[in-house]
């Protein structure tokens, strides 16, 4: 299955359409007949007990996971012919002791010139620039290893937003992150969104921010359980029974 | 040849006034960019034991070759490892083992498919030692001529490509949402690695192989702040361990190759005491 290049039905602007998605890794059904639509200038929370199929659908929607439905991206009065998808990886795969710092991981994924021979001053300059968007330009020269939770996520957010995506994909931002952290990353997310009026589809296992920032929960379990406004979710008994009766964090 | 023989005379070093030390020299001073620059790769995407078990995998293509009466037995091992690699990554790929258990059952079959071969009809296993053991002294300019256009080639594909392999090695994931072709990205190294270990195993054998393919970035690493102090190190540590492990092996009587490992071991001693300058 390929991604469509069509928006979808929907009444607002539809960014990213997923209608009857399922996936199957040998035998074993992982998401059956998904269905989410998120529009743009949005923010959805994707949430569910451990071993749901976040990871699973988010690998869908990158287009690293095979899948049976429709995944549909568009953008408002133009069509792009591939979706550019700002990815936020979980920050714990990167290896604390890899010789890298946060200007050459700029460097490896947006320049031509080989990161092990330095930055060009340009390429120093747009790094810069990038960093900035995050409130992060004290960072550059900082071995991706050696920085917090917060300031990973933020050189990685940043990272993600160059070149501007149709939508910004996060896995699982605020696993690490302080209180503190948390509430600035959030601040942060939500300042971008307005700014870029972009869509974000996040994964968390923290529901403390659901009721200020996003417009829409998705509960699901291998399939949806129930989506809608994070009180309608939070508050349902689909919600109690896949976290309370399941052992998950609530 | 003659320019590099000519330096050597002019240059007031005893040992280089012997032909065999000359050439030995020079091979060292090919071989330590290029496995210095490779190590950085082979380290950072977890893959030392795997270029191990592609020089057990070049051994047996060796004597394969030898067997089936090749006139150059080398092309039919870099053919023999080619195949290991990109059979590795299938399997790999298609495996929910661990990568180490896949390499473990790759490497195991690769050794004893060559000790079988090589012994087949009660042949000796004497000839093939030079491949496991290595002797840099006896290198050969045909073979220095080798390991320079291998240099050459793995410097292309590391200005091309080396943006690429590293983020393909650090997180495959973010690699991927970048566009980058993970699985293609990863056979490519992974046939690179091939290529160039059954290249230099004819000239230098396993030892020296395994210990340049891993030891120059696993201390580089050990001090690095950034991608450009890793590369750089890898290859200094790499030529400072070459030509002090060849010096050291004239002056005591020693095998080269053993020196350069044990050098290359102290450097990663040392480093590893400093690590925790680099913050």
């Amino acid at each position: 299955m390929r991604f469509s290049l069509h928006g979808g039905p929907c009444g607002h602007s539809c960014c990213l359409r997923v209608e009857n998605v399922s996936v199957t890794i040998g035998s074993d059904p992982i998401l059956q007949n998904i269905n989410l639509h998120v529009h743009c200038g949005e923010m959805v929370a994707l949430i569910g007990p451990n071993g749901a199929g976040k990871s699973t659908f988010l690998k869908t929607i990158l287009g690293q996971q095979e899948y049976d439905g429709i995944i549909a991206f568009s953008e408002p009065g133009k069509r792009s012919k591939k979706p550019r998808i700002g990815y936020v990886p979980q920050s714990p795969a990167f290896d604390p002791s890899d010789p890298l710092s946060v200007a050459d991981l700029f460097a490896c994924c947006m320049s031509r010139r080989p990161a092990f021979l330095g930055l060009s001053g340009s390429m120093r300059e747009l790094v810069a620039e990038c960093l900035e968007r995050v409130h992060g330009e004290d960072l550059i020269d900082k071995r991706v290893g050696t920085l917090s939770g917060g300031e990973l996520q933020r050189v990685l957010l940043a990272l993600a937003l160059e070149p501007l995506p149709n939508i910004l994909i996060l896995d699982e931002p605020l696993s690490g992150v302080d209180i503190e952290g948390m509430e600035n990353l959030m601040d942060m997310l939500d300042e971008i969104r307005k700014t870029y009026d972009l869509s974000i589809l996040m994964t968390t296992h923290d529901f403390s921010m659901l009721d200020r920032y996003a417009d829409q929960v998705v509960l699901i379990d291998r399939q949806v359980l129930i989506s809608g406004k994070p009180e309608t979710v939070l508050n349902s008994p689909e919600f109690s029974q896949a976290f309370h009766m399941k052992g998950g964090r609530a | 040849m003659s320019i590099w023989y000519a330096i050597c005379d002019i240059l007031p070093i005893p040992m280089l006034h012997w032909d065999f030390m000359k050439n030995a020299l020079l091979a060292l001073l090919l071989m330590a960019p290029l496995f210095g620059l490779m190590s950085t790769m082979i380290v950072t995407g977890r893959m030392s034991f795997f270029s191990d078990a592609l020089g057990h995998s070049a051994f047996t293509g060796i004597a394969i070759g030898s067997i089936f009466g090749l006139a150059f037995p080398i092309w039919g091992a870099v053919g023999f490892s080619v195949m290991f690699a990109l059979l590795f990554s299938y399997v790999r790929s298609r495996s929910n083992q661990a990568a180490d258990t896949i390499i473990g059952v790759f490497s195991s079959t690769a050794v004893a498919l060559g000790i079988f071969v090589a012994t087949l009809g009660g042949g000796s296993f004497t000839k093939y030692n030079k491949y496991l053991i290595g002797d840099i002294l006896s290198v050969t300019p045909e073979e220095i001529v080798l390991l320079a256009l291998v240099l050459i080639c793995v410097v292309i594909f590391w200005i091309l490509f080396s943006n690429r392999l590293s983020l393909t090695a650090i997180h495959p994931q973010l690699a991927s949402s970048r566009g980058i072709p993970v699985g293609l990205s990863q056979t490519l190294f992974t046939v690179a690695i091939a290529v160039v270990v059954t290249l230099s195993i004819s000239s230098v054998g396993l030892l020296i192989l395994n210990s340049l393919l891993v030891l120059p970035a696993a201390s580089a690493r050990n001090v690095s702040r950034n991608l450009k102090e890793y590369h750089l190190l890898s290859v200094l540590f790499a030529l400072f361990a070459g030509i002090g492990g060849l010096t050291v092996s004239y002056y005591l009587g020693s095998s080269a190759g053993a020196a350069i490992s044990l050098i290359l071991a102290g450097i990663f001693a040392v480093t590893f005491g400093l690590r925790k300058v680099r913050g």
